[in-house]
C-alpha cells in the first residue's frame, strides 16, 4: 500500500471521525458534569441536522410571479417562482443567500440548540440528577423516539439532501498540496473536519482559560466543594448542558451535506457514540475526542478492498471490536479516570 | 400447587386463564362493528403476545434480578431463530426440534457473550452487549450471508428435504407439531362474535405458562435470592467470601436461553428468519417491554410486551378515515380539527405515542403498570378499611 492510499484513509476517516468526536464530547461534557447518561444526544445531532433542512427551505420560501417577457409553449405568460430573499437582497445576493445556506444555518441553530438545551435540561433531566443511570438511559431513550418521531412528521421519512455552497462543493488535489499525486479528497469534508477542529478547540479552551470553565471544571472533580464555597454550580452545569447540546447540533448542521439528513440518523450515530465514549474513558474529554477520530480512521481503514480480502466484513464490526477488545484490556477506556461509573 | 406458595399459586392460574381465554377476552367487539379494529383476538397478534411474553420474561431474569442492563439482548432472539429454521430446513418440520435446537444455539452464544460482558458492569455491560449484537447484526447481513441468507434471510423453499419427512417433489414443507399445523384455526361464531382458536397459538400459549412457571421458581429460589443479592450490593457479596460470577452467568445464560426460545417460536410459527431481528432497536424494544410493565416483577413483562405489541398492532391501523368516522357526530370545523391534533399520534405515527408514553412511565411510575395497578389497589383498600391488617398486607405487597 502506497503512502498516498494510507493518507487517503486517514482523510477518509477525519469526517466520520469528526462527528463522533463532537457528539462523544457533547456526551461526556454532561455525563461529567450533570452525571447523565444522555441516549437522546443523537437526537440533538438530528434536530441541528434539520435546522439546516429547515433553514433552506424558509429561504427558498418562493411566491408566484407572471413573468410578460417570456411565455411558455402555450403562448401564455410564463408562470415563474421568485423566493422572498430575491425580492429583499436583490437576485444575485439572494441567489447567494440560498445556496450557502448550509453555513447561515450555523447562526440558526445556535439560539434554537441553547433552547432545546435549556428545556430538556430544566423540564426533564433536572428531575433525573439522583435516579439510577438506567432510568436516565430510559428515559432520554423515551425522549429521543419522542424527538425524532416529532421530526418525522414534518419533515417525512425520507433522506433530504442538503446541498454544500456551491464553492465547495466538488473535490480537489489534497496530494498536490503536500508533494504527491492522486489523493482526491472533497471539499466540504476538509471543511467539516476544520469546523470540528475549531469547535473542540473552543471547548476547550472555554474549560481552561475562563472563569466559568475554571468553575465547572472544579465541580467535575468536587461538586459537593464548590457548593459550600457558594457557587450556585447548578445553574453552571445547566449552561453547560446548553453548549454541549450546541456542540452536537453544530455537528449535525454541518454534517448534513455528507449524509442527507433523514430522521433515524441520530440514532445511528449515537450508538457509535456511546462506544466511542467508553473506548475513550467515560467521563474523559480528550479521550472522547481522541477516540472519536481514532475509530473513524480505524473504520475507514478497515473498509479498504485490501483488507476486506483478507478479513471479509471487517469494515462492518470494526468499532465493535475494537471497543470489546479495549473494554476487556484497558478497563477504564484509553483515558478513563477511577471512580467514574464504577459503583 | 406445583411447589408454589398460595399467592404465586393464584397468579399462575390467573395468568394460565387469561392465556387460555385470550381469543374470547381480546375479542369483546362484534365482527362487522366499528369498534372491531381493536379486537386483538386474531392468531397472528396472539402469538406475538405469546413470543414477546416469553423474550420480556427472559430478559427480566437478567434485569429485574440483577440490574444489570442488556443491550443487546434480541441477537439471542435472532440467533435462536436461525437455529430453528436450520433444523426445519436440514432435519424435521416438527417444531418441538426445532425450538430445542433455538434455545441450544442462543444458550451457547450467550455462554459466550455473557463470559466476557460480565467481567464489566453497569453501562460498560451495556456497551459491550450493544456491540456483540450490532456485530452479530452487521455480520449476519454481510459475510455470513451462506448461513443466515443475509438481507433476504431464511425461508422454508421448495428445494429444502428435511431428513425426517418425506415431501413430494416442489412442495414447501410447513411448520407442523406431529402433522397438525401450525397454522390451524377452529373459528366459532356466537351471533355477531366470530372467536378464532389457533393451534399455533395454544403451543405458544403454553410455552408461555411454562416459561412463566419457571420464573416464578427461579424468584423464589435461593438462586433468585442470590442474585437480588448481587444487585442490591454487590461488593459486599464479594466480601462476604462468595463468588458471584458464575450466579451471574447463570442468570445470563438463562435469559439468553429465553430470547431463544421466543426466537425459535417466532420460527415455528411464521417460518422464517432475518438479521433484522438482530437490530438494537429490536433490543431497544424488549427494554421498553419490561419497564413497561415492571421491572423485577413476574407478571410485569407480560403486560408489557402485550400492551407494545397491542398498540404497535392497533393504533398504527387508525388512519383519517377511522377518525372521521368517530367524530361524525361532531360538528364539521370541531370533528376536522380534534382529526388534525390525533393525527400525529396515531397510524404511522404511533411511536410517537409509544415514546410519550414510555416516558410517563419512566418519569411517574418506575414500577411501571403493575406498580400503577398496584397504587390503584391501595386507594380502593384505604377507603374499604383503614385497619391495621390491610397496613400488614400493604408491607407484604410492597416486599414482592
Amino acid at each position: 500500500m502506497s503512502a498516498e492510499g494510507i493518507i487517503l484513509q486517514v482523510l477518509n476517516g477525519l469526517d466520520k471521525g469528526s462527528a463522533y468526536a463532537l457528539i462523544a464530547l457533547g456526551l461526556t461534557l454532561i455525563f461529567g458534569t450533570l452525571g447523565v447518561v444522555n441516549f437522546a444526544h443523537g437526537a440533538l445531532f438530528m434536530i441541528g441536522a434539520f435546522c439546516a433542512v429547515t433553514l433552506s427551505r424558509l429561504l427558498s420560501l418562493s411566491h408566484v410571479v407572471i413573468d410578460e417577457t417570456k411565455t411558455d409553449f402555450l403562448g401564455k405568460p410564463l408562470e415563474v417562482n421568485v423566493p422572498y430573499v430575491f425580492d429583499m437582497f436583490g437576485p444575485e445576493t439572494g441567489q447567494a443567500i440560498i445556496d450557502w445556506s448550509v453555513p447561515l444555518a450555523i447562526l440558526f441553530s445556535i439560539p434554537v440548540m441553547v433552547l432545546v438545551g435549556f428545556a430538556m435540561e430544566r423540564g426533564l433531566i433536572k428531575h433525573f440528577y439522583k435516579r439510577p443511570h438506567a432510568d436516565q438511559i430510559l428515559v432520554t431513550f423515551g425522549l429521543a423516539i419522542v424527538m425524532q418521531e416529532i421530526i418525522k412528521a414534518f419533515f417525512g421519512a425520507n433522506p433530504i439532501p442538503t446541498p454544500a455552497p456551491p464553492a465547495f462543493s466538488g473535490s480537489f488535489d489534497f496530494g498536490a498540496l503536500i508533494g504527491m499525486e492522486n489523493i482526491i479528497y472533497p471539499y466540504w469534508r476538509l471543511v467539516y473536519f476544520s469546523f470540528a477542529m475549531i469547535i473542540i478547540g473552543a471547548v476547550f479552551a472555554f474549560l481552561r482559560y475562563t472563569t466559568f470553565g475554571m468553575v465547572v471544571r472544579a465541580g467535575m472533580a468536587d461538586r459537593e466543594t464548590v457548593g459550600i464555597l457558594g457557587i450556585n454550580i447548578d445553574r453552571r452545569f445547566t449552561i453547560m448542558f446548553a453548549i454541549a447540546a450546541c456542540v452536537a447540533g453544530l455537528a449535525g448542521v454541518m454534517y448534513t451535506p455528507i449524509n442527507p439528513p433523514n430522521y433515524h440518523m441520530g440514532m445511528d450515530f449515537l450508538v457509535l457514540s456511546f462506544v466511542v465514549v467508553v473506548v475513550g474513558g467515560m467521563g474523559s474529554l480528550p479521550g472522547a475526542v481522541l477516540a472519536g477520530f481514532l475509530l473513524g480512521i480505524l473504520e475507514s481503514f478497515a473498509s479498504m478492498s485490501e483488507v476486506i480480502a483478507i478479513l471479509p466484513g471487517i469494515n462492518q464490526i470494526i468499532i465493535y471490536l475494537v471497543a470489546i477488545i479495549i473494554l476487556l484490556t484497558r478497563p477504564r477506556g484509553l483515558m478513563g479516570r477511577a471512580g467514574v461509573m464504577e459503583d | 400447587m406445583l411447589g408454589l406458595n398460595q399467592k404465586d399459586t393464584k397468579l399462575l392460574i390467573i395468568v394460565t386463564a387469561m392465556v387460555v381465554f385470550a381469543p374470547f377476552l381480546l375479542n369483546p367487539f362484534p365482527q362487522g362493528s366499528e369498534l372491531a379494529q381493536f379486537n386483538g383476538g386474531y392468531p397472528d397478534l396472539l402469538q406475538r403476545f405469546m413470543i414477546f411474553g416469553i423474550f420480556a420474561i427472559g430478559f427480566n431474569i437478567l434485569f429485574g434480578l440483577t440490574g444489570y442492563l442488556s443491550f443487546g439482548h434480541a441477537a439471542f432472539l435472532g440467533v435462536g431463530s436461525y437455529g430453528a429454521i436450520w433444523m426445519m430446513k436440514l432435519v424435521s418440520l416438527n417444531v418441538i426440534p426445532a425450538i430445542i435446537m433455538g434455545v441450544i444455539v442462543a444458550g451457547l452464544f450467550a455462554v459466550v457473550v455473557g463470559f466476557i460482558s460480565l467481567r464489566r458492569s453497569g453501562i460498560y455491560f451495556s456497551i459491550l452487549t450493544l456491540a456483540f449484537a450490532q456485530m452479530s447484526y452487521q455480520l449476519a447481513y454481510s459475510v455470513l450471508t451462506p448461513i443466515t441468507g443475509g438481507e433476504t434471510g431464511l425461508q422454508l423453499k421448495a428445494t429444502d428435504k428435511p431428513i425426517f419427512e418425506d415431501l413430494a417433489e416442489g412442495e414447501i414443507g410447513r411448520a407442523n407439531l406431529f402433522g397438525i399445523e401450525m397454522g390451524e384455526s377452529f373459528k366459532l361464531a356466537l351471533g355477531d362474535w366470530v372467536f378464532t382458536f389457533n393451534f399455533g397459538y395454544y403451543i405458544a400459549a403454553v410455552v408461555l405458562l411454562i416459561s412463566f412457571y419457571v420464573s416464578i421458581r427461579i424468584f423464589r429460589s435461593p438462586f433468585g435470592m442470590m442474585l437480588r443479592a448481587v444487585k442490591s450490593n454487590q461488593q459486599r457479596m464479594n466480601y462476604t467470601g462468595l463468588n458471584s460470577k458464575p450466579y451471574m452467568l447463570a442468570a445470563f445464560v438463562i435469559s439468553g436461553m429465553y430470547a431463544g426460545l421466543a426466537g425459535g417460536l417466532m420460527v415455528a410459527m411464521d417460518t422464517q428468519a432475518g438479521p433484522e431481528r438482530m437490530f438494537w432497536t429490536a433490543s431497544g424494544e424488549v427494554v421498553l417491554m419490561t419497564i413497561l410493565g415492571g421491572v423485577g416483577t413476574l407478571i410485569g413483562p407480560v403486560l408489557g410486551s402485550g400492551v407494545i405489541k397491542y398498540m404497535e398492532n392497533i393504533i398504527s391501523k387508525i388512519n383519517d378515515n377511522i377518525l372521521h368516522q368517530w367524530f361524525s357526530i361532531m360538528p364539521d370545523g370541531i370533528e376536522d380539527f380534534l382529526v388534525a391534533v390525533i393525527h400525529p399520534f396515531v397510524g404511522k405515527g404511533w411511536h410517537l405515542t409509544l415514546g410519550l408514553v414510555f416516558m410517563a412511565v419512566v418519569i411517574f411510575l418506575p414500577g411501571g403498570l403493575v406498580e400503577g395497578g398496584q397504587r390503584i389497589g391501595r386507594l380502593f383498600n384505604r377507603k374499604k378499611s383503614e385497619s391495621p391488617s390491610s397496613a400488614k398486607a400493604e408491607a407484604a405487597e410492597r416486599g414482592v
